[in-house]
Protein backbone atom coordinates (compact mmCIF):
# COMPACT_ATOMS: atom_id res chain seq x y z
CA UNK A 1 0.00 0.00 0.00
CA UNK A 2 1.16 3.43 -0.88
CA UNK A 3 0.58 5.33 2.72
CA UNK A 4 0.35 9.04 2.54
CA UNK A 5 -0.01 9.16 6.69
CA UNK A 6 1.56 6.77 8.96
CA UNK A 7 0.52 6.79 12.66
CA UNK A 8 3.07 5.13 14.92
CA UNK A 9 2.69 4.53 18.20
CA UNK A 10 0.42 7.51 19.07
CA UNK A 11 -0.77 8.24 22.51
CA UNK A 12 -3.03 11.26 23.10
CA UNK A 13 -4.57 12.82 26.43
CA UNK A 14 -6.82 15.46 27.49
CA UNK A 15 -5.43 16.33 31.03
CA UNK A 16 -4.58 13.15 32.31
CA UNK A 17 -7.18 11.35 30.26
CA UNK A 18 -6.10 9.31 27.89
CA UNK A 19 -7.94 9.83 24.29
CA UNK A 20 -6.00 7.30 21.75
CA UNK A 21 -4.01 4.64 22.79
CA UNK A 22 -1.37 3.40 20.60
CA UNK A 23 -2.82 4.25 17.41
CA UNK A 24 -0.56 2.79 14.57
CA UNK A 25 -2.29 2.80 11.09
CA UNK A 26 -1.08 3.88 7.74
CA UNK A 27 -3.85 6.12 5.30
CA UNK A 28 -3.44 5.61 1.55
CA UNK A 29 -2.50 8.15 -0.97
CA UNK A 30 -5.86 9.41 -2.96
CA UNK A 31 -8.39 7.03 -1.48
CA UNK A 32 -10.95 7.70 1.05
CA UNK A 33 -10.48 6.85 4.15
CA UNK A 34 -13.10 6.36 6.67
CA UNK A 35 -13.09 6.45 10.56
CA UNK A 36 -15.71 4.70 12.31
CA UNK A 37 -16.82 3.94 15.42
CA UNK A 38 -19.24 4.76 18.67
CA UNK A 39 -19.45 8.33 20.46
CA UNK A 40 -16.16 9.25 22.01
CA UNK A 41 -14.16 6.26 20.91
CA UNK A 42 -11.50 9.39 19.52
CA UNK A 43 -12.16 9.49 16.18
CA UNK A 44 -12.61 13.45 16.19
CA UNK A 45 -9.05 13.64 18.45
CA UNK A 46 -7.68 11.02 16.13
CA UNK A 47 -8.17 13.47 13.32
CA UNK A 48 -6.93 16.40 15.10
CA UNK A 49 -3.52 14.80 15.40
CA UNK A 50 -3.25 14.51 11.29
CA UNK A 51 -3.31 18.69 11.18
CA UNK A 52 -1.98 19.50 14.48
CA UNK A 53 -5.19 21.23 15.78
CA UNK A 54 -4.92 18.17 19.06
CA UNK A 55 -2.31 20.99 20.73
CA UNK A 56 -5.17 23.42 20.46
CA UNK A 57 -6.96 22.60 22.89
CA UNK A 58 -5.15 23.27 26.11
CA UNK A 59 -3.78 20.60 29.04
CA UNK A 60 -2.91 17.92 26.18
CA UNK A 61 -0.10 15.72 25.63
CA UNK A 62 0.30 13.49 22.70
CA UNK A 63 3.60 11.14 22.12
CA UNK A 64 4.13 9.43 19.27
CA UNK A 65 4.52 9.85 15.62
CA UNK A 66 1.96 11.64 12.79
CA UNK A 67 4.29 11.24 9.45
CA UNK A 68 3.18 12.67 6.08
CA UNK A 69 5.01 11.49 2.99
CA UNK A 70 7.54 10.39 5.57
CA UNK A 71 8.01 13.87 7.01
CA UNK A 72 6.76 13.29 11.00
CA UNK A 73 4.93 16.40 11.62
CA UNK A 74 5.32 16.96 15.13
CA UNK A 75 9.23 17.53 14.56
CA UNK A 76 10.87 20.71 15.89
CA UNK A 77 11.81 22.36 12.88
CA UNK A 78 8.57 21.48 10.87
CA UNK A 79 6.28 24.93 10.56
CA UNK A 80 2.54 24.15 11.69
CA UNK A 81 1.23 26.28 8.87
CA UNK A 82 2.46 24.62 6.65
CA UNK A 83 1.28 21.29 7.85
CA UNK A 84 -2.62 22.61 7.51
CA UNK A 85 -1.62 24.47 4.44
CA UNK A 86 -0.84 20.11 3.20
CA UNK A 87 -3.89 19.18 5.28
CA UNK A 88 -6.81 20.89 4.71
CA UNK A 89 -9.84 20.41 6.89
CA UNK A 90 -13.93 20.46 6.32
CA UNK A 91 -15.39 21.22 9.36
CA UNK A 92 -18.59 19.64 10.85
CA UNK A 93 -20.65 22.55 10.67
CA UNK A 94 -19.30 25.27 7.92
CA UNK A 95 -17.89 28.43 9.45
CA UNK A 96 -16.89 31.05 6.35
CA UNK A 97 -15.05 33.63 7.49
CA UNK A 98 -16.50 37.41 8.20
CA UNK A 99 -15.69 38.06 4.47
CA UNK A 100 -17.47 38.03 1.32
CA UNK A 101 -17.85 35.15 -0.18
CA UNK A 102 -15.09 35.85 -2.79
CA UNK A 103 -12.82 36.77 0.09
CA UNK A 104 -13.94 34.07 1.69
CA UNK A 105 -11.90 31.42 -1.18
CA UNK A 106 -8.98 34.58 -1.61
CA UNK A 107 -8.29 34.52 1.90
CA UNK A 108 -5.45 31.30 1.83
CA UNK A 109 -4.54 31.69 -1.34
CA UNK A 110 -3.23 34.89 -0.37
CA UNK A 111 -2.13 33.94 3.16
CA UNK A 112 0.52 31.27 1.47
CA UNK A 113 1.19 34.20 -1.89
CA UNK A 114 0.24 31.52 -4.17
CA UNK A 115 -0.46 33.47 -7.14
CA UNK A 116 0.91 36.45 -9.22
CA UNK A 117 -1.40 39.16 -10.07
CA UNK A 118 -5.55 39.55 -9.39
CA UNK A 119 -6.25 38.15 -12.65
CA UNK A 120 -4.70 35.00 -11.37
CA UNK A 121 -6.12 35.15 -7.90
CA UNK A 122 -10.17 36.14 -9.31
CA UNK A 123 -9.12 32.78 -11.73
CA UNK A 124 -8.14 30.13 -9.42
CA UNK A 125 -11.18 31.47 -7.11
CA UNK A 126 -13.56 30.65 -9.98
CA UNK A 127 -12.12 27.55 -10.58
CA UNK A 128 -12.06 26.04 -6.98
CA UNK A 129 -15.78 27.41 -6.46
CA UNK A 130 -16.85 25.56 -9.85
CA UNK A 131 -14.62 22.24 -8.39
CA UNK A 132 -17.25 22.81 -5.39
CA UNK A 133 -19.84 22.56 -7.57
CA UNK A 134 -21.06 26.40 -6.36
CA UNK A 135 -19.86 28.77 -9.40
CA UNK A 136 -22.99 28.92 -11.26
CA UNK A 137 -24.80 29.50 -7.92
CA UNK A 138 -23.10 32.16 -6.72
CA UNK A 139 -21.30 33.94 -9.86
CA UNK A 140 -23.58 36.97 -9.09
CA UNK A 141 -22.91 38.03 -5.52
CA UNK A 142 -19.50 37.21 -5.08
CA UNK A 143 -19.32 39.92 -3.22
CA UNK A 144 -22.11 39.49 -0.96
CA UNK A 145 -21.51 38.55 2.60
CA UNK A 146 -20.50 34.47 2.58
CA UNK A 147 -23.15 34.16 5.63
CA UNK A 148 -25.58 34.84 2.90
CA UNK A 149 -25.16 31.31 1.56
CA UNK A 150 -27.49 28.72 2.48
CA UNK A 151 -25.85 26.00 4.97
CA UNK A 152 -25.16 23.54 2.64
CA UNK A 153 -23.84 26.47 -0.08
CA UNK A 154 -21.46 27.27 2.65
CA UNK A 155 -20.17 23.96 3.36
CA UNK A 156 -19.58 24.14 -0.45
CA UNK A 157 -18.02 27.34 0.10
CA UNK A 158 -15.36 26.07 3.31
CA UNK A 159 -14.25 23.34 0.88
CA UNK A 160 -13.26 25.82 -2.39
CA UNK A 161 -11.77 27.65 0.12
CA UNK A 162 -10.18 24.93 1.57
CA UNK A 163 -8.82 23.62 -1.61
CA UNK A 164 -7.39 26.64 -3.23
CA UNK A 165 -4.45 26.44 -0.65
CA UNK A 166 -3.70 23.26 -2.57
CA UNK A 167 -3.43 20.41 0.27
CA UNK A 168 -2.73 17.15 -0.70
CA UNK A 169 -5.31 15.90 2.23
CA UNK A 170 -8.28 16.62 3.02
CA UNK A 171 -9.80 15.61 6.67
CA UNK A 172 -13.64 15.92 6.88
CA UNK A 173 -15.14 15.32 10.57
CA UNK A 174 -18.83 14.25 9.90
CA UNK A 175 -19.05 16.52 7.25
CA UNK A 176 -22.33 16.30 6.01
CA UNK A 177 -23.93 16.32 9.43
CA UNK A 178 -25.50 19.24 9.75
CA UNK A 179 -26.42 19.46 5.97
CA UNK A 180 -29.88 18.26 4.36
CA UNK A 181 -29.95 15.02 2.42
CA UNK A 182 -29.53 17.33 -0.81
CA UNK A 183 -26.67 19.34 -0.18
CA UNK A 184 -25.08 15.79 1.99
CA UNK A 185 -25.26 14.24 -1.43
CA UNK A 186 -23.37 17.32 -3.79
CA UNK A 187 -20.86 17.12 -0.84
CA UNK A 188 -20.08 13.03 -1.34
CA UNK A 189 -20.61 13.50 -4.51
CA UNK A 190 -17.89 15.98 -4.65
CA UNK A 191 -15.25 13.71 -2.65
CA UNK A 192 -15.73 11.10 -4.78
CA UNK A 193 -14.81 12.95 -7.82
CA UNK A 194 -11.79 14.77 -5.89
CA UNK A 195 -10.50 11.31 -5.02
CA UNK A 196 -7.66 10.79 -7.17
CA UNK A 197 -6.24 13.93 -6.74
CA UNK A 198 -6.47 14.20 -2.61
CA UNK A 199 -6.22 11.56 -0.10
CA UNK A 200 -9.09 11.63 2.09
CA UNK A 201 -10.07 11.28 5.44
CA UNK A 202 -13.39 11.42 6.77
CA UNK A 203 -15.08 10.69 9.88
CA UNK A 204 -18.77 9.56 9.76
CA UNK A 205 -21.77 8.05 11.99
CA UNK A 206 -23.95 6.89 9.15
CA UNK A 207 -22.97 3.24 8.15
CA UNK A 208 -24.66 3.94 4.56
CA UNK A 209 -22.72 6.74 3.61
CA UNK A 210 -19.26 4.61 4.90
CA UNK A 211 -20.26 2.41 2.28
CA UNK A 212 -20.64 4.71 -0.34
CA UNK A 213 -17.52 6.42 0.61
CA UNK A 214 -15.08 4.42 1.72
CA UNK A 215 -11.89 2.59 0.13
CA UNK A 216 -10.53 2.20 3.43
CA UNK A 217 -11.78 1.99 6.98
CA UNK A 218 -10.59 2.27 10.46
CA UNK A 219 -12.89 1.32 13.35
CA UNK A 220 -11.81 2.47 16.45
CA UNK A 221 -13.18 1.77 20.30
CA UNK A 222 -12.31 3.54 22.97
CA UNK A 223 -9.65 4.94 22.04
CA UNK A 224 -8.00 2.30 20.45
CA UNK A 225 -7.80 1.37 16.93
CA UNK A 226 -9.76 -2.03 16.63
CA UNK A 227 -9.61 -2.47 12.67
CA UNK A 228 -8.05 -1.32 9.84
CA UNK A 229 -8.11 -2.67 5.76
CA UNK A 230 -9.91 -2.21 2.61
CA UNK A 231 -13.45 -1.18 2.51
CA UNK A 232 -14.07 -4.67 1.18
CA UNK A 233 -12.67 -6.73 3.45
CA UNK A 234 -13.84 -4.63 6.66
CA UNK A 235 -17.51 -3.98 5.46
CA UNK A 236 -17.75 -7.59 3.91
CA UNK A 237 -15.73 -9.82 6.82
CA UNK A 238 -14.74 -8.07 9.55
CA UNK A 239 -11.93 -9.81 11.42
CA UNK A 240 -12.97 -8.72 15.11
CA UNK A 241 -16.37 -9.25 16.97
CA UNK A 242 -16.69 -5.29 18.00
CA UNK A 243 -16.27 -4.68 14.61
CA UNK A 244 -18.96 -6.83 13.45
CA UNK A 245 -21.62 -6.11 16.41
CA UNK A 246 -21.10 -2.25 15.42
CA UNK A 247 -21.53 -3.11 11.63
CA UNK A 248 -24.61 -4.74 12.50
CA UNK A 249 -26.08 -1.66 14.34
CA UNK A 250 -25.88 -3.64 17.88
CA UNK A 251 -24.68 -0.62 19.39
CA UNK B 1 -59.69 22.02 33.58
CA UNK B 2 -55.97 21.96 34.21
CA UNK B 3 -54.82 24.28 31.86
CA UNK B 4 -55.83 27.72 33.62
CA UNK B 5 -53.47 29.43 34.96
CA UNK B 6 -53.38 29.33 39.29
CA UNK B 7 -52.15 33.37 39.75
CA UNK B 8 -51.52 32.98 42.89
CA UNK B 9 -49.23 30.51 42.87
CA UNK B 10 -45.47 31.13 43.87
CA UNK B 11 -43.83 30.62 40.42
CA UNK B 12 -46.36 32.91 38.96
CA UNK B 13 -46.06 35.22 42.14
CA UNK B 14 -42.17 35.15 41.55
CA UNK B 15 -42.51 36.25 37.54
CA UNK B 16 -44.62 39.31 38.74
CA UNK B 17 -43.01 40.21 41.37
CA UNK B 18 -39.46 40.28 39.47
CA UNK B 19 -41.55 42.12 36.33
CA UNK B 20 -42.06 44.91 38.58
CA UNK B 21 -38.97 44.96 39.96
CA UNK B 22 -37.10 45.45 36.49
CA UNK B 23 -39.61 47.92 35.74
CA UNK B 24 -39.20 50.06 38.47
CA UNK B 25 -35.43 49.81 37.82
CA UNK B 26 -35.71 50.58 34.45
CA UNK B 27 -38.14 53.71 35.58
CA UNK B 28 -35.47 55.14 37.88
CA UNK B 29 -32.88 54.57 35.49
CA UNK B 30 -35.02 56.38 32.41
CA UNK B 31 -36.45 59.38 34.75
CA UNK B 32 -32.78 60.04 36.03
CA UNK B 33 -32.00 60.56 32.66
CA UNK B 34 -34.54 61.98 31.76
CA UNK B 35 -34.00 64.81 34.72
CA UNK B 36 -30.52 65.41 33.40
CA UNK B 37 -31.35 66.16 30.21
CA UNK B 38 -34.67 68.01 31.04
CA UNK B 39 -32.09 70.44 33.64
CA UNK B 40 -29.37 70.68 30.78
CA UNK B 41 -31.65 71.56 28.30
CA UNK B 42 -34.42 74.12 29.62
CA UNK B 43 -31.68 76.33 31.44
CA UNK B 44 -28.98 75.72 28.88
CA UNK B 45 -31.12 75.80 25.58
CA UNK B 46 -31.81 79.96 26.13
CA UNK B 47 -28.36 80.42 26.53
CA UNK B 48 -27.30 78.36 23.18
CA UNK B 49 -26.55 80.96 21.42
CA UNK B 50 -24.71 81.07 17.60
CA UNK B 51 -22.33 83.52 19.48
CA UNK B 52 -21.70 80.54 22.01
CA UNK B 53 -20.33 78.32 19.05
CA UNK B 54 -18.92 80.83 16.76
CA UNK B 55 -17.22 82.94 18.75
CA UNK B 56 -13.83 82.76 21.34
CA UNK B 57 -14.98 85.03 24.94
CA UNK B 58 -13.94 88.34 24.88
CA UNK B 59 -13.90 91.01 27.55
CA UNK B 60 -16.27 90.64 30.03
CA UNK B 61 -17.56 87.04 29.01
CA UNK B 62 -17.24 86.08 32.31
CA UNK B 63 -19.19 89.20 33.31
CA UNK B 64 -21.99 88.05 31.00
CA UNK B 65 -21.15 89.67 28.19
CA UNK B 66 -20.36 88.86 24.65
CA UNK B 67 -18.26 85.92 23.35
CA UNK B 68 -18.73 82.20 23.26
CA UNK B 69 -16.36 79.00 24.39
CA UNK B 70 -15.84 77.69 20.53
CA UNK B 71 -12.03 77.35 22.68
CA UNK B 72 -13.62 74.88 24.75
CA UNK B 73 -15.17 72.99 21.85
CA UNK B 74 -12.11 72.97 19.46
CA UNK B 75 -9.85 72.19 22.73
CA UNK B 76 -12.12 69.01 24.00
CA UNK B 77 -12.53 67.98 20.51
CA UNK B 78 -8.43 67.87 20.08
CA UNK B 79 -8.16 66.97 23.30
CA UNK B 80 -10.66 63.78 23.37
CA UNK B 81 -9.59 62.81 19.35
CA UNK B 82 -6.25 63.00 20.35
CA UNK B 83 -6.45 60.97 23.41
CA UNK B 84 -8.76 58.99 22.12
CA UNK B 85 -6.41 57.82 19.02
CA UNK B 86 -3.39 57.44 20.95
CA UNK B 87 -5.54 55.24 23.18
CA UNK B 88 -6.46 53.21 20.17
CA UNK B 89 -2.95 52.37 19.36
CA UNK B 90 -2.23 50.86 22.52
CA UNK B 91 -5.69 49.24 23.40
CA UNK B 92 -6.29 47.48 20.33
CA UNK B 93 -2.34 45.93 20.09
CA UNK B 94 -2.70 45.18 23.85
CA UNK B 95 -6.39 43.51 23.10
CA UNK B 96 -5.09 40.97 20.77
CA UNK B 97 -2.23 40.14 22.21
CA UNK B 98 -4.78 39.21 25.72
CA UNK B 99 -6.71 37.26 23.58
CA UNK B 100 -4.12 35.69 20.94
CA UNK B 101 -1.26 34.78 23.30
CA UNK B 102 -2.24 34.84 26.73
CA UNK B 103 -6.02 33.30 27.02
CA UNK B 104 -7.07 32.48 30.30
CA UNK B 105 -3.64 31.51 31.27
CA UNK B 106 -2.69 33.44 34.48
CA UNK B 107 -0.65 36.26 32.84
CA UNK B 108 -3.89 37.01 30.99
CA UNK B 109 -5.62 37.68 34.55
CA UNK B 110 -3.18 39.68 35.79
CA UNK B 111 -2.77 42.09 33.35
CA UNK B 112 -6.32 41.72 33.24
CA UNK B 113 -6.92 42.74 36.84
CA UNK B 114 -4.17 45.37 36.03
CA UNK B 115 -6.19 47.07 33.89
CA UNK B 116 -9.28 46.41 36.27
CA UNK B 117 -7.25 48.76 38.66
CA UNK B 118 -6.28 51.28 36.60
CA UNK B 119 -10.14 51.34 35.55
CA UNK B 120 -10.95 52.41 39.09
CA UNK B 121 -8.49 54.74 39.65
CA UNK B 122 -10.17 58.20 39.64
CA UNK B 123 -8.87 60.72 37.14
CA UNK B 124 -7.73 63.12 39.27
CA UNK B 125 -4.82 61.25 39.87
CA UNK B 126 -4.19 60.74 36.65
CA UNK B 127 -3.73 64.51 36.62
CA UNK B 128 -1.41 64.76 39.69
CA UNK B 129 0.65 61.83 38.09
CA UNK B 130 0.86 63.65 34.87
CA UNK B 131 1.27 67.12 36.61
CA UNK B 132 3.97 65.57 38.51
CA UNK B 133 5.96 64.40 35.43
CA UNK B 134 5.03 67.69 33.55
CA UNK B 135 6.87 69.09 36.56
CA UNK B 136 10.33 66.91 36.45
CA UNK B 137 10.26 67.67 32.60
CA UNK B 138 9.92 71.07 32.98
CA UNK B 139 6.94 71.55 30.83
CA UNK B 140 3.92 73.57 31.12
CA UNK B 141 0.33 72.85 30.69
CA UNK B 142 -0.40 72.01 27.19
CA UNK B 143 -2.50 70.22 24.25
CA UNK B 144 -0.33 67.68 24.73
CA UNK B 145 0.16 66.87 28.01
CA UNK B 146 -3.35 67.16 28.19
CA UNK B 147 -3.98 64.31 25.48
CA UNK B 148 -1.39 62.05 26.62
CA UNK B 149 -2.79 61.82 30.32
CA UNK B 150 -6.20 61.48 28.30
CA UNK B 151 -4.96 58.76 26.24
CA UNK B 152 -3.81 57.07 30.00
CA UNK B 153 -7.40 57.21 31.32
CA UNK B 154 -9.22 56.05 28.40
CA UNK B 155 -6.31 52.80 27.78
CA UNK B 156 -7.63 50.71 30.62
CA UNK B 157 -11.40 51.26 29.82
CA UNK B 158 -11.20 50.87 26.12
CA UNK B 159 -8.84 47.77 26.27
CA UNK B 160 -11.33 46.06 28.80
CA UNK B 161 -14.12 46.81 26.55
CA UNK B 162 -12.18 45.15 23.26
CA UNK B 163 -10.42 42.41 25.55
CA UNK B 164 -14.58 41.53 26.44
CA UNK B 165 -15.51 41.85 23.08
CA UNK B 166 -13.08 39.99 21.83
CA UNK B 167 -13.28 37.29 24.23
CA UNK B 168 -16.52 36.18 22.21
CA UNK B 169 -14.88 35.58 19.43
CA UNK B 170 -16.35 31.60 18.45
CA UNK B 171 -13.63 29.40 18.17
CA UNK B 172 -15.19 27.88 15.17
CA UNK B 173 -14.24 30.89 13.35
CA UNK B 174 -10.80 31.09 14.57
CA UNK B 175 -10.13 27.31 14.02
CA UNK B 176 -11.23 27.77 10.12
CA UNK B 177 -8.71 30.49 9.78
CA UNK B 178 -6.06 28.28 11.34
CA UNK B 179 -7.07 25.43 8.78
CA UNK B 180 -5.96 27.35 6.46
CA UNK B 181 -2.64 27.48 7.77
CA UNK B 182 -2.87 30.97 8.76
CA UNK B 183 -0.44 32.17 12.25
CA UNK B 184 -2.22 32.95 14.99
CA UNK B 185 -1.18 36.78 14.14
CA UNK B 186 -2.68 36.48 10.89
CA UNK B 187 -5.83 35.47 12.48
CA UNK B 188 -6.24 38.21 14.89
CA UNK B 189 -5.56 40.69 12.35
CA UNK B 190 -7.45 39.25 9.08
CA UNK B 191 -10.32 37.81 11.51
CA UNK B 192 -10.54 38.87 15.08
CA UNK B 193 -10.67 42.48 14.11
CA UNK B 194 -12.98 41.98 10.86
CA UNK B 195 -15.38 39.86 13.34
CA UNK B 196 -15.60 41.96 15.94
CA UNK B 197 -15.15 45.56 14.55
CA UNK B 198 -18.81 46.19 15.46
CA UNK B 199 -17.85 46.02 19.02
CA UNK B 200 -14.12 47.61 19.05
CA UNK B 201 -16.16 50.74 17.72
CA UNK B 202 -18.09 50.56 20.86
CA UNK B 203 -15.41 50.28 23.21
CA UNK B 204 -13.85 53.29 21.32
CA UNK B 205 -16.84 55.16 21.74
CA UNK B 206 -16.94 54.21 25.42
CA UNK B 207 -13.20 55.66 26.08
CA UNK B 208 -14.21 58.87 23.80
CA UNK B 209 -16.73 59.85 26.10
CA UNK B 210 -15.25 59.24 29.34
CA UNK B 211 -12.39 61.63 27.55
CA UNK B 212 -14.46 64.41 26.08
CA UNK B 213 -16.82 64.48 29.54
CA UNK B 214 -13.33 64.17 32.15
CA UNK B 215 -12.63 67.56 34.00
CA UNK B 216 -10.26 66.65 36.51
CA UNK B 217 -7.37 65.09 34.40
CA UNK B 218 -7.13 68.09 32.13
CA UNK B 219 -7.27 70.53 35.02
CA UNK B 220 -3.61 70.89 35.70
CA UNK B 221 -2.50 69.25 32.40
CA UNK B 222 -4.25 71.10 29.73
CA UNK B 223 -4.81 74.34 31.81
CA UNK B 224 -7.21 76.84 30.30
CA UNK B 225 -7.03 80.05 27.77
CA UNK B 226 -9.59 81.83 26.04
CA UNK B 227 -7.39 81.03 23.01
CA UNK B 228 -7.75 78.28 20.51
CA UNK B 229 -4.31 76.02 20.52
CA UNK B 230 -2.23 76.54 17.44
CA UNK B 231 0.14 74.22 18.24
CA UNK B 232 0.42 71.23 20.98
CA UNK B 233 2.79 73.00 23.15
CA UNK B 234 0.30 75.53 23.90
CA UNK B 235 -2.72 75.20 26.87
CA UNK B 236 -5.96 74.59 25.61
CA UNK B 237 -9.49 74.95 27.06
CA UNK B 238 -11.90 72.35 27.64
CA UNK B 239 -15.57 71.84 27.76
CA UNK B 240 -16.03 69.81 31.51
CA UNK B 241 -13.81 72.85 32.73
CA UNK B 242 -15.93 75.60 30.74
CA UNK B 243 -18.96 74.15 32.57
CA UNK B 244 -17.35 73.67 35.63
CA UNK B 245 -16.10 77.27 36.27
CA UNK B 246 -19.01 79.13 34.06
CA UNK B 247 -21.47 77.06 37.13
CA UNK B 248 -19.24 78.78 39.68
CA UNK B 249 -19.51 82.22 38.55
CA UNK B 250 -21.82 84.58 40.68
CA UNK B 251 -23.72 85.88 37.66
CA UNK B 252 -26.55 83.72 36.83
CA UNK B 253 -26.37 84.25 32.89
CA UNK B 254 -22.86 83.24 32.93
CA UNK B 255 -24.23 80.25 34.90
CA UNK B 256 -27.00 79.67 32.62
CA UNK B 257 -23.58 79.52 30.21
CA UNK B 258 -22.34 76.89 32.26
CA UNK B 259 -25.69 74.96 31.63
CA UNK B 260 -25.23 75.43 27.57
CA UNK B 261 -21.95 74.58 27.46
CA UNK B 262 -23.34 71.04 29.13
CA UNK B 263 -25.91 70.49 26.54
CA UNK B 264 -22.97 71.10 23.86
CA UNK B 265 -20.97 68.47 25.52
CA UNK B 266 -23.90 66.25 25.24
CA UNK B 267 -24.57 66.90 21.87
CA UNK B 268 -21.27 66.25 21.08
CA UNK B 269 -21.11 62.83 22.77
CA UNK B 270 -24.83 62.09 21.38
CA UNK B 271 -23.74 63.13 17.25
CA UNK B 272 -20.66 60.92 17.95
CA UNK B 273 -22.63 57.79 19.12
CA UNK B 274 -25.23 57.90 16.65
CA UNK B 275 -21.88 58.46 13.85
CA UNK B 276 -20.01 55.61 15.55
CA UNK B 277 -23.17 53.26 15.76
CA UNK B 278 -24.39 54.00 12.05
CA UNK B 279 -20.94 53.20 11.11
CA UNK B 280 -20.56 50.34 12.81
CA UNK B 281 -24.02 49.16 11.39
CA UNK B 282 -21.98 49.56 7.95
CA UNK B 283 -19.02 47.29 8.77
CA UNK B 284 -21.16 44.77 10.68
CA UNK B 285 -22.17 43.83 6.33
CA UNK B 286 -20.00 40.67 6.84
CA UNK B 287 -19.70 39.66 10.46
CA UNK B 288 -20.63 36.22 11.34
CA UNK B 289 -23.99 36.02 13.56
N1 LIG C 1 -11.54 19.12 24.84
C1 LIG C 1 -11.60 17.99 25.54
N2 LIG C 1 -11.26 17.98 26.84
C2 LIG C 1 -11.31 16.83 27.57
N3 LIG C 1 -11.66 15.64 27.07
C3 LIG C 1 -12.00 15.59 25.77
C4 LIG C 1 -12.00 16.76 24.94
N4 LIG C 1 -12.37 16.40 23.69
C5 LIG C 1 -12.61 15.08 23.75
N5 LIG C 1 -12.40 14.59 24.98
C6 LIG C 1 -12.55 13.19 25.40
O1 LIG C 1 -11.75 12.36 24.56
C7 LIG C 1 -12.45 11.20 24.18
C8 LIG C 1 -12.52 11.09 22.66
O2 LIG C 1 -13.31 12.18 22.17
P1 LIG C 1 -13.54 12.44 20.64
O3 LIG C 1 -14.15 13.79 20.51
O4 LIG C 1 -12.29 12.20 19.90
O5 LIG C 1 -14.62 11.32 20.29
P2 LIG C 1 -15.38 11.06 18.94
O6 LIG C 1 -15.09 9.66 18.56
O7 LIG C 1 -15.09 12.10 17.93
O8 LIG C 1 -16.90 11.14 19.40
P3 LIG C 1 -18.18 11.66 18.58
O9 LIG C 1 -18.53 10.57 17.65
O10 LIG C 1 -19.23 11.83 19.63
O11 LIG C 1 -17.82 12.92 17.90
C9 LIG C 1 -13.81 11.27 24.85
O12 LIG C 1 -13.77 10.50 26.00
C10 LIG C 1 -13.97 12.72 25.18
O13 LIG C 1 -14.74 12.89 26.34
MG1 LIG D 1 -16.26 13.67 17.01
Amino acid sequence: MDAHIQVKNLDAYYNKQQALKNVNIEIPKNQITVIMGPSGCGKTTLLKTFNRFFELTENTKLTGEVLVDGQNIYDKDVDVTEVRKVVGLLAQRPSPLPMSIYDNVVYGMHLHKMKKDRKEYKEAVRHYLEIAGLYEEVKKRMHDPATSLSIGQQQRLCLARGLAVEPEIILGDEPTSALDPISSQNIEARLLELKQQYTTVIVTHTLRQAKRLADYVIYMYLGEVIESGPAKEVFGNPKHERTKQYLEGLF
Amino acid sequence: MGMKKNRLERRHLMEAFMKALMYISFVIVAGALGLILWTIISRGLPSLTWDMVSQVPKGGYYMGKEGGILNAIIGSLYLAAGGTLLAILLSLPIALYLKTYLGQSKWGEYVRLSLDVLWGIPSIVYGAFGFALMIAFGMRASLLAGILVLALVELPIMTRAMDEVIRRMPADLEHAALALGSTKFEVALNVVTRQMLPGIVTAILLAFGRGIGDAASVLFTAGYTDRIPTSLMRPTASLPLAVFFQLGSPYPEVRERGYAAALILTIIVLAVSFGARWLSGRLNKYTIK
